[in-house]
């Protein structure tokens, strides 16, 4: 049996070509790169050429970039280090409803520490009111952080016009760029943003190295103590290999981009315009259009997520989903309830993310298997045919709206 | 994560379906993560003479419904009062802790569907 991968936005194969850079970093240059010696020598100049990379993706200047362990880190320190160096200043974050959890469970954690966060509700496509953002500033709010891509919806939010409202209300401005990078251009400097943080394995490198955006002049307190690494901004000794290949996977995505991409969309709008032509009652969740161009996000009327993906998985298809029941938390997903989709459908949403390796032939083959697993699960649904209904009312998780 | 019965409960589940002139019937919603499951009983004497059920739900909950439909099938109605969520997860060979609360679905249904029954026959 053939595996399909569909699962890119949770994490990607480290690209070949990424992994032959990383694999000398191993054995051959292994010196510590803070060492004087010859050793030492042979990496650092593997780590500013990385550094040069990523800079060159998001337009910033290589001293703008600070190395770190995963996506998770970069908005831990950009929350948590804002907060701490900005406290004279205000108290007062401003960010969205559908954030990931390295936002959320941060901003929850901040207001324990006496914060205030606001977090801004979207409509039923995922979209945000930019008037309610502007509204929500006052005179104590230190930080906006809105994602640029939402990783289960794929949904583009509109981060230069944000930026605009940042630099007038001259408030920081942060955003969680992990599923936006490589997949659509993210230029920090025209969209003014002054933290953008990085996840290597989103993109073709590695697991556990990150990176972050820092604007020259953006006071942060400091996150990691201990060695002098990465300008005292961030302590640790480097992960040479994971930060090689992430500079690699940063090269390739900038010259790929233009011609992955397209394809990747065209793949993605054939499936779903299968889906949606072959089987009734699916939702698009999600804008239509302002999305990722490799993400679709769809539920299935009166069947729950995880036994969708259990079915796809005899199959050999890897997907995800939005349920309660797969994400042991026995809640179905925040962004779903943010975006008011009824609580049946929230358990039903499933996630398909495509990536360069996926082809004509992986969308043919899920369009075949996709309908008969539907019908079977719904005619095991007591609510397929009949009146029971569970209305929106019953979303437990509506607590941030 | 799931063992062999439950993956093989879930994709080949017994029983499933409604039954036209069910004398008994238990619907119960699963407070903690949302789901939903039904079951129909078909009840001659004091025994259970044809039981089926609909779900919606993860692949525990449909597991444990197959699994306990196929338990109480032929059994009195007090030998199937009995039967526990942990002796469904126990047929089932083990459920993972996070989805121990889905084999309540399945008991609770049937011990509705004998309610229900005893309720109309009282
Ligand atoms: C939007 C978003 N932010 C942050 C993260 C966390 O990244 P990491 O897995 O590198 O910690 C993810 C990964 O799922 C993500 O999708
Ligand atoms: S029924 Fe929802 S987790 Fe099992």
């Amino acid at each position: 049996m053939k595996n399909i991968y569909m699962d890119y936005n949770a994490t990607t194969p480290v690209r070949p070509e990424v992994l032959e850079e990383m694999l000398p970093f191993y054995t051959q240059h292994f010196g510590n790169p803070s060492s004087v010696h010859w050793a030492g020598r042979a990496v650092k100049g593997a780590i500013e050429k990385a550094r040069e990379q990523v800079a060159a993706l998001i337009n910033c200047s290589p001293a703008e970039v600070v190395f770190t362990s995963c996506g998770s880190e970069g908005d831990n320190f950009a929350l948590k280090g804002t907060v701490d160096a900005l406290k004279e200043k205000g108290n007062h974050i401003i960010t969205t409803s559908v954030e990931h959890p390295a936002v959320l469970e941060t901003c929850e954690y901040l207001e324990k520490q006496g914060c205030e966060v606001t977090y801004l509700p979207v409509d039923k496509e995922g979209m945000l009111d930019l008037a309610a953002l502007e509204a929500a500033i006052t005179d104590r709010t230190i930080l906006i952080s809105v994602m640029w891509a939402n990783n289960e919806t794929g949904n583009i939010f509109p981060i230069e016009e944000i930026g605009a409202i940042a630099r007038k209300y001259k408030v920081r401005f942060h955003t969680d760029s992990v599923q936006a990078i490589g997949r659509i251009p993210v230029d920090v400097q025209k969209a003014n943003v002054d933290l953008a943080v990085i996840s290597g394995h989103k993109l073709g490198a590695a697991k556990g190295v990150g990176a972050m955006y820092i604007r020259r002049g953006t006071r942060m307190t400091q996150f990691m103590h201990g060695g002098h690494q990465e300008r005292h901004r961030r302590a640790g000794t480097h992960n040479v290999a994971g930060i090689v290949g992430l500079g690699k996977a940063c090269e390739i995505a900038m010259q790929r981009m233009d011609e992955d991409m397209p394809r990747i969309q065209q793949l993605r709008d054939r499936l779903e315009k299968g889906i949606l032509e072959s089987i009734p009652e699916v939702k698009l969740n999600g804008h239509p259009q302002r999305r990722l161009p490799n993400t679709l996000n769809v539920s299935f009327a009166y069947i729950e997520g995880e036994s969708i993906l259990l079915n796809f998985d005899m199959k050999g298809i890897a997907a995800s989903s939005g349920s309660a029941c797969t994400s042991g938390s026995l809640e179905p997903s925040h962004v779903m309830c943010a975006m008011c989709v009824d609580v049946v459908l929230a358990h039903s949403s499933t996630r398909f993310s495509l990536g360069p390796d996926n082809s004509d032939e992986d969308v043919d083959f899920i369009l075949r298997e996709l309908p008969p697993i539907v019908q079977r699960l719904r005619e095991m649904s007591p609510l397929y045919n009949s009146d029971a209904r569970m209305s929106c009312s019953q979303c437990k998780v509506v607590r941030r709206a | 994560m799931y063992t062999d019965k439950v993956m093989d409960h879930f994709s080949n589940p017994r029983n499933v379906g409604e039954i036209e002139d069910a004398n008994g019937v238990g619907e119960v919603g699963n407070a903690s993560c949302g789901d939903i499951m039904k079951i129909y009983l078909k009840v001659e004497g004091d025994v259970i003479k044809d039981i089926k059920f609909k779900t919606f739900g993860c692949g525990a909950a449909i597991a444990t419904s197959s699994m306990v439909t196929e338990m109480a099938i032929g059994k009195t109605l007090d030998e199937a009062w009995k039967l526990s969520n942990e002796a469904v997860a126990e047929a089932l060979d083990g459920l993972p802790s996070q989805k121990m609360h889905c084999s309540n679905l399945a008991a609770d249904a049937l011990h509705e569907a004998i309610k229900d029954y005893r309720e109309n026959n009282a």
